[in-house]
């Protein structure tokens, strides 16, 4: 049976899920993918368009208090658990190319 | 093991002590743990300085719901310095700086939390194999699964490691365990619980909900936990419901649905149990009625889009900069995907890309979108049937307990254990499951008892006319 979905569309969604696959992931993912999508047949061949989708099973509605200052968090107790803190901030690496 | 309610009434009548409770734990645990793999870190010094101070505000006069009831915290619950790794390798070396909502009111009830158990990394799974620290033994039966994705907290309280624990459900993720390891568990109605402290996998399914051997006991703990919290924008508004006053209500006058697509499809055994447990509701005096609700067929696909998509955004903060696992790179996008690509199992990459996928430009509306109307479609058949029925009954697994390996090669397998509760969650409803009659080398069956929102009280009561009826209490 050809899979709903591709090898090169499995390797897209690697790549914007920040994720590396091997070859032997991408034709396993690619396999099992495909299958829960198969799966999703008895959902998607139905006719709903008339229907409205439901995203929180209570419906969100934004919560709002007084803004007033409260203790949050000890920054110091955040950066500890930061893979690299530097002078009250987290360290990532190079985001801009050298200057030209 | 004594039940949570008689350690917390020996406690306050300072006919034991919390310390020596937890001593009675920690030493079961010593004994048990390694074979069982229950939890992942015991906090044996937090735990006993939990326990002095529950002992000096006993002292002091005060009377505790939980006063020195040892328990167990699933480990995607934060407590602050505690590591709390999702059984991760990208939170491995993870200790929270604050503490859940739910664990700092056990700590306010009197409750010792003794350590962190094992589970499905990220809660993702249906047996604890994905844990990256090793599956979780059913202590029944150490061959078999217990169930997850929150095993380690069933399994604990299976083990009589310690009477209670916590832990969360996003499709079944505390009733499949509860069935398997022979426990009551419950699945609150969403929001009636917080998810402060509680890392996020499917952030609309997500409730924290609790797993004891006996209805009074759990909802003991979902009494304690219940209950609006300012930190958590979906907290209903109202107080904790009073459950333990009401487990013994009975089920006299109560309509019960037997619903064909609860247990269609499971293990004849199981069905008989179903089937049985029907028949002792009746006897009770409930009025049992069958019905068919198609839509609930449609569960499995439904979830398996919008978890999938909601953890694939939720999942996104793992990127090597705030916390966690970080795996160098030339740049900052080689380091994400260096970390992500060592940090994450193969269950949570694929549903992190399968959530992508349902998400992405060309395929959301055929997917994710298709999903988000079918829930639509199942609440509305929900609260149809809840016109008929105070309560619906079916399973709460297809089978009892399996071996280890024999689901983990084929998703689709696994996916299927958890094809009776996942729409309890897409609803956003109360389930309850408990134990009755037992199957295949004597295992344990669970029946899964359900009702709309904040039905907590009248699912627990009925829960425990069949405690009674099986012989348990």
């Amino acid at each position: 049976m050809s899979s709903p979905l591709s090898r090169d569309e499995v390797a897209k969604v690697a790549k914007l899920a920040r994720l590396r696959i091997t070859d032997a992931e991408l034709e396993q993912f690619t396999e099992q993918l495909g299958q829960i999508l198969e799966h999703a047949n008895d959902m998607t061949s139905l006719n709903l368009a008339e229907v409205e989708p439901t995203g929180h099973p209570f419906g969100l509605i934004n919560v709002m208090r007084e803004d007033e200052v409260r203790p949050s968090l000890d920054r110091d107790a955040v950066l500890s658990q930061a893979p690299d803190a530097f002078e009250g901030r987290f360290g990532v690496p190079r985001i801009m190319g050298e200057a030209p | 093991m004594k039940h949570a309610i008689d350690i917390a009434a020996a406690v306050n009548a300072k006919e034991s002590s919390a310390s020596a409770e937890l001593a009675t734990s920690l030493a079961v645990i010593a004994e048990k743990n390694e074979a069982i793999n229950a939890f992942l870190f015991v906090d044996t010094d937090g735990a006993k300085s939990f326990a002095a101070t529950v002992d000096e505000r006993i002292a002091k006069g005060e009377q505790l719901p939980l006063a020195g009831v040892p328990v167990a915290i699933k480990d995607n619950l934060c407590q602050t310095g505690v590591p709390t790794t999702c059984s991760s390798k990208i939170l491995a070396d993870w200790r929270p700086p604050y503490t859940a909502t739910v664990v700092e009111r056990l700590i306010a009830a009197g409750a010792i939390p003794v350590g962190k158990t094992n589970l499905d990394e990220f809660a993702m799974g249906s047996s604890t194999e994905t844990s990256a620290f090793g599956p979780t033994k059913n202590p029944l039966d150490l061959s078999r699964v217990p169930g997850g994705s929150s095993g380690g907290s069933a399994a604990a309280v299976a083990a009589e490691m310690t009477p209670i624990s916590l832990g969360s459900d996003t499709g079944g993720s505390i009733r499949q365990p509860a069935a398997l390891c022979g426990l009551v568990g419950i699945k609150p109605t969403y929001g009636l619980v917080s998810r402060y402290g509680l890392i996020a996998f499917a952030s609309s399914l997500d409730q924290v909900g609790p797993f004891a051997k006996t209805v009074t006991d759990a909802a003991l703990v979902l009494e304690v936990i219940a209950g609006h919290d300012p930190m958590d924008s979906t907290s209903l508004p109202e107080p904790a419901p009073s459950l333990v006053a009401h487990v013994n209500d009975g089920v006299v006058g109560k309509r019960i649905a037997l619903v064909k697509e609860l247990y269609e499809g499971a293990d004849e055994e199981v069905v008989a149990s179903v089937k049985n447990a029907v028949a002792a509701l009746e006897a009770a005096g409930a009025t049992i009625i069958e019905l068919s609700i198609p839509e609930l067929r449609l569960g499995l696909s439904a979830y398996y889009l919008i978890a999938p998509a909601e953890a694939s955004s939720n999942l996104a903060r793992y990127d090597g900069v705030r916390f966690g696992l970080r795996e160098e790179g030339d740049d900052v996008t080689e380091m994400y995907e260096a970390t992500r690509t060592a940090g994450f199992g193969a269950e949570v990459k694929r549903r992190i890309m399968l959530g992508t996928y349902a998400l992405s430009a060309g395929y959301f509306d055929a997917y994710y979108g298709q999903a988000l109307k079918v829930r639509t479609q199942m609440i509305k058949a929900f609260a149809k049937a809840y016109e008929q029925a105070d309560m619906l009954i079916g399973a709460t697994t297809p089978t009892v307990a399996f071996e280890f390996g024999s689901k983990t090669s084929n998703p689709m397998a696994m996916y299927l254990s958890d094809v009776f509760t996942i729409p309890t969650n897409l609803a956003g409803d109360a389930a309850v499951s408990v134990p009755f009659g037992t199957g295949e080398n004597n295992l344990p069956i669970g029946v899964q008892i359900l009702g709309p929102g904040r039905s907590e009280a009248t699912l627990l009561a009925a829960a425990r006319v069949l405690e009674i009826a099986d012989g348990r209490a």
